[in-house]
């Protein structure tokens, strides 16, 4: 059978960009394998470890669990778009002072998902981060560092 | 894993997605996609036809109509434990949505989605059933009102609100107890009122229901720690990886004791 197709515009990291692409395309492989937006991980395909997070209309939301057709006419942003080339996001840049990552696969998953809680709360605790980034999963380094990197990252912002 | 094909088609409103799903026997409604998208790239499920009503606005609301808490169907689960009017006069539906999954399913998961989507172990379902909620769902031939005790959303149909009468007594506990978190419950038990309370079970059946032998034990003057003793009766508790028919039948038993005990019984 003819795989059923449709074209899509959305905005991915500030760009908008049209593409043809077939209905069941998952948003994750859409970012990775048509916008070459490798940074975006495929982990478990399955909504459980997080790497595949990205801003979706500045929402964290797992891109294995969005199909790419879904996001026609929306702003996806990936870790590419967190930062101009060179320079890091200032929670990327408490992520490295704390040590928060280890082999770095479940990294941008954890940034965008940590910049979507920053987006959308203020007077984070502790508890308050593990709870909202429990949907991300890192295998090597335990969530220690970047529990603290988060919170490093809210202490520093400015107050709104 | 790549879903298998299917043609995706976005309704323009409810009544395009009932139009849709009428016209294409193989067409299935997708909203939020939290539970179906993973069956799809599992391949669990294969569909021809995806209808998909999680852009439609229109179902996104929370609201007092009377003394009846009225939800659209499309309100995200980060939206239902974030409301108001939800915190203030049901606020168990509220930390049932706020325990859902993980922040990331949070966002996009949707409550109609949740209830028709029928997992026996869903949290919303389970506290959408001791609220005595009923589903307001509209198909082919018109609008109907549901009981969710014995909800079953047609293939042509779309849920389109919960309609939550507030409770006249405030107390209300939620029990859940899971392997991890973020976890499905492995039980779960919600309560609402203290003189006459109304009790039911997640997970302890193919669907959410009341413990009745509970319930009448409590009407007739037990005490909550003897009327728990009965929550297991009736029931038929899954035997699975996450636990067995019998620590199931125990845990209900417990969490039911505990949320009684802070409803005051």
């Amino acid at each position: 059978m003819t795989v059923p197709r449709t074209t899509v515009t959305l905005t991915v990291d500030e760009e908008t960009v049209t593409d043809r692409i077939s209905d069941r395309t998952l948003l994750v492989h859409y970012l990775r394998e048509v916008r070459g937006r490798t940074g975006v991980k495929a982990g478990c395909d399955s909504a459980t470890c997080g790497a595949c997070t990205v801003l979706l209309d500045g929402t964290a939301v797992k891109s294995c669990t969005v199909l790419a057709v879904q996001a026609d006419g929306h702003a996806v942003t990936t870790v590419a778009g967190l930062a101009a080339p060179g320079e890091l996001h200032p929670v990327a840049v408490q992520f490295r002072r704390h040590h928060a990552a280890q082999c770095g696969f479940c990294t941008p998953g954890f940034l965008l998902a940590a910049v979507g809680l920053l987006a959308r709360t203020r007077d984070l605790t502790g508890a308050d981060v593990r709870r909202e980034l429990a949907g991300n999963l890192c295998r090597c380094t335990g969530y220690q560092g970047i529990v603290e990197a988060v919170l490093a990252a809210a202490a520093e912002r400015e107050p709104r | 894993v790549i879903p298998a094909p299917f043609r995706y088609r976005r309704a323009a409103s409810v009544a395009a997605a009932v139009h849709l799903l009428a016209d294409d026997p193989g067409a299935v409604l997708l909203a939020g996609g939290q539970s179906l998208l993973p069956l799809l790239t599992s391949r669990a499920r294969t569909p021809a036809t995806l209808v998909d009503i999680g852009g439609l606005d229109a179902l996104r609301y929370t609201g007092l109509d009377g003394a009846t808490l009225v939800i659209g169907a499309a309100t995200r689960h980060a939206e239902l434990a974030a409301a108001a009017v939800v915190r203030a006069h049901a606020p168990l539906l509220a930390r049932a949505a706020g325990l859902v999954g993980d922040a990331q399913i949070r966002a996009r998961g949707t409550l109609g989605g949740s209830l028709a989507f029928g997992s026996p172990a869903a949290d919303l379902p389970v506290a959408a059933l001791a609220l005595g909620a009923r589903a307001v769902l509209t198909g082919p031939d018109g609008r109907r009102v549901a009981e969710l005790a014995d909800l079953a959303v047609a293939r042509t149909e779309v849920l389109v609100e919960l309609r939550v009468p507030v409770p006249v007594d405030p107390r209300w506990s939620y029990q859940r107890f899971s392997l991890r978190t973020p976890g499905w419950p492995v039980v779960a038990v919600a309560v609402v009122g203290c003189l006459s309370p109304r009790v039911a079970l997640g997970a302890m059946g193919p669907r959410p229901l009341r413990a009745a032998a509970v319930e009448r034990a409590l009407a007739a003057g037990a005490s909550g720690a003897a009327a728990a003793a009965a929550a297991a009766e009736g029931t038929d508790p899954p035997d699975d990886l996450a636990a067995s028919a019998a620590y199931r039948r125990h845990l209900a038993r417990v969490l039911t004791a505990r949320a009684l005990a802070e409803v005051g019984r």
